[in-house]
């Protein structure tokens, strides 16, 4: 479903090789999770993926169910299918979260060419998949983002994903910042939306967020590439005995 | 009539016959006919109008102004209110409702202006005199020379609803002066809302005292011709712990220059001024506010925002005094502009001048352009550029927004930005 081949990724700013030939392929009904140490490039490929400014791309190829990403704009890639959960969501002061997801739906199921969904289906599919979340009347109404804490924020994306429904979601160190419970709260938002048409894929620091979010694929990234990859017991060997002795392996 | 020092390439004086009246307003006109000889007209090379071409509202005759052609939506529409309506600044009876409100005695100036006494002979004039030190706004002065209505508000008591002044643009050439006076007494309460473009060009002055704990709500929208112009002034003098509060909204408009001249005269009282603007092309939006602390424990803000494209140019001169002995006065003031591009332009002077050493004022000043890294996490869930641009604009406008103290009107406005958003993009 998500295909990159030899992906290579220049930082616009410094003129900067960031990714440095990335081949990594998801399949639908599966999660695929990448670890790997600060600087590795595992956030510069989801802000690839999704279409973020400041990145150039020297070579290869990233395709979402054979539709070439790299030529699309970001709103064109969440469209076809694509999300990606940020790991600072931003705050937008004065759009009330509600009117940002209603606009968001609409705005996608307008360029597939389905008709708007009504205020009140709206409504009743928000409140219904944000009960789920723990996501209050209060936090709907409130500006989006907007003096949410931590965990609050992450759960705002986990919402924003489970109504957009896409066929590829990527989580941007969904973990950081959130204590054990609202991990929890987290990773039984994701688990909710696995189904056998849909692909994850998990970008983490650490093996916590693993044990609620079981992957089927675990690759490791160091330095621009993907140097490894196994099974879910790759991320506990990860935990155990930290990413030093799989560079040393793999150099 | 003393003679005026006027230079060669000086604006004509105001030489039109001032209107008939009773003794009281008559007094008012001619005092007012005699400052404005003293200082002139503006003109371009006056210091406070560097940033604001004053040539086309001192022209004898308004320039031509096409009228709006859309849909306009009705604001406030939901809402309990008073209305009084002016068609290119002419009051019209029939389209007005009684002028009838418990615990406010509401009359027509050109109704009252015969009489040879009335309360307004207090008022009318005297906070615009006021206010001609130490920047003369000689339009003022014109203003309370030569009006020949407007309305005279007296709040003794809390106002069951707002009163809604609402001005509609039908003449291409009407020049319309309308002079307010509201005078709320101790513990009064009053919200004014006016809405409308009002006429091809409009001179508004409102002078508003408010007595000891009483509390003035003021909210604007200037309506969406492009084409009008309009300078207008609001003069307000707060008593102790009095509260004045105004907001104003302005979409489009050629040239509106929006001054608010304030004097903080008794202890502990509060005065916040704001305002949100957008505009391309050859908009003009001037927001020109004056704040005076005379008193102990003043607390001021002033928040204006603006939107500006295609050329468009916003202005912001904003002042707090702090005169000796208004210690503790808490004064705040920010200006910010948006620019969508590069063509567009952000003219900003703030000013504090403090002569007390117990004081609190900060002030800041800022233009820009969008954020791009709110605009793509927009984008990256599926908004288009433009709809995700437009949610951004109403983003940034939210800080002057929330200045309204009413949760209520807030909400109108918010939901007046949803409404422009529905426009633009169905």
């Amino acid at each position: 479903m998500l295909e990159i081949n030899n992906l290579h990724v220049d930082l616009e700013e410094e003129d900067k090789a960031i990714l440095k030939g990335v081949n990594l392929s998801v399949e639908a009904g599966k999660v695929h999770a990448i670890m790997g140490p600060n600087g590795s490039g595992k956030s510069t490929l989801s802000y690839v993926l999704s279409g973020r400014g400041g990145y150039t791309v020297t070579q290869g190829s990233a395709t979402l169910d054979g539709a070439n990403l790299l030529e699309m704009e970001p709103e064109e890639r969440a469209a076809a299918g694509l999300f990606l959960a940020f790991q600072y969501p931003v705050e937008i002061p004065g759009v009330g979260n509600m009117t940002f997801l209603r606009t968001a739906v609409n705005a996608q199921r307008k360029a597939r060419g389905e008709g708007e969904i009504s205020a009140a289906d709206f409504l009743k599919l928000v409140r219904e998949k944000a009960k789920a979340l723990k996501i209050d009347a209060d936090m709907l109404k409130r500006p989006v983002n907007v003096g949410f804490s931590g965990g609050e924020k992450k759960r705002n994306e986990i919402l924003q994903m489970a109504m957009l429904e896409p066929r590829m979601c990527i989580l941007d160190e969904t973990d950081s910042g959130l204590d054990v419970d609202a991990m929890k709260l987290v990773a039984d938002g994701v688990n909710a939306l696995r189904d056998a048409g849909r692909g994850f894929l998990v970008i983490t620091h650490y093996q916590r967020l693993l044990d609620h979010i079981v992957p089927d694929v675990v690759h490791i990234m160091a330095d621009g590439r993907i140097i490894k990859s196994g099974g879910a017991e790759l991320a506990l060997e990860v935990e155990k005995n930290g990413y030093a002795d799989i560079l040393t392996e793999v150099a | 009539m003393m003679a005026s020092p006027q230079a060669k390439d000086a604006p004509a004086m105001d030489t039109r016959p001032l209107p008939e009246g009773g003794v009281w307003i008559t007094a008012a006109r001619k005092a007012a006919q005699a400052r404005l000889a003293g200082m002139g007209l503006p003109q371009r090379r006056d210091e406070y109008w560097k940033f604001t071409r004053p040539d086309s509202l001192t022209t004898p005759e308004a320039p031509r102004a096409a009228l709006f052609q859309g849909e306009v939506p009705e604001v406030f529409g939901t809402r309990d209110r008073l209305r009084i309506v002016f068609v290119d600044g002419v009051f019209d009876p029939q389209a007005s409702d009684d002028l009838a409100l418990e615990g406010v005695r509401i009359e027509r100036l050109a109704d009252v202006e015969a009489q040879d006494i009335h309360w307004a002979r207090d008022l009318y004039g005297t906070l615009e005199a006021r206010g001609q030190n130490p920047v003369p706004r000689p339009l003022a002065a014109l203003n309370t020379a030569q009006a020949r209505d407007g309305v005279l508000i007296h709040v003794t008591g809390r106002a069951r609803k707002p009163i809604h002044l609402v001005y509609v643009h039908k003449s291409e050439v009407s020049d319309a002066i309308l002079h307010h006076c509201i005078r709320l007494d101790a513990g009064a309460e009053l919200t004014l809302l006016e809405t409308g473009p009002a006429a091809a060009r409009f001179n508004k002055v409102m002078e508003v005292d408010v007595a000891e704990s009483a509390a003035f709500h003021h909210l604007r929208i200037q309506g969406p011709d492009h084409e009008r112009r309009a300078i207008t002034h609001v003069f307000a003098r707060l008593a102790r712990e009095a509260v004045f509060k105004t907001f104003s909204l302005t979409a489009n408009g050629v040239l509106t220059r929006n001054e608010c001249v304030i004097e903080i005269a008794g202890d502990d009282a509060s005065a916040h001024v704001a305002g949100a603007a957008m505009g391309g092309g050859d908009f003009h939006h001037d927001d020109t506010v004056f704040i005076t602390h005379d008193a102990l424990r003043g607390e001021s803000r002033q928040v204006f925002k603006k939107v500006l494209q295609n050329g468009a140019t916003g202005v912001f001169q904003g002042k707090i005094l702090v005169k000796p002995g208004a210690q503790k006065t808490d004064g705040y003031q920010i200006s910010q502009a948006l620019l969508l591009d590069d063509d567009s332009q952000f003219l900003a002077k703030p000013e504090l001048e403090i002569y007390a050493d117990d004081v609190a004022c900060s002030h800041g000043s800022t233009s820009g352009a969008i954020d791009e890294d709110a605009l793509y996490y927009l984008r990256a869930r599926g908004i288009p550029k433009p709809i995700a641009t437009d949610l951004m604009v109403v983003s940034f406008l939210a800080e002057a927004v929330d200045e309204i103290a009413d949760e209520g009107l807030r909400d109108e406005i918010i939901g007046h930005f949803e409404a422009w958003l529905e426009r633009r993009h169905g």
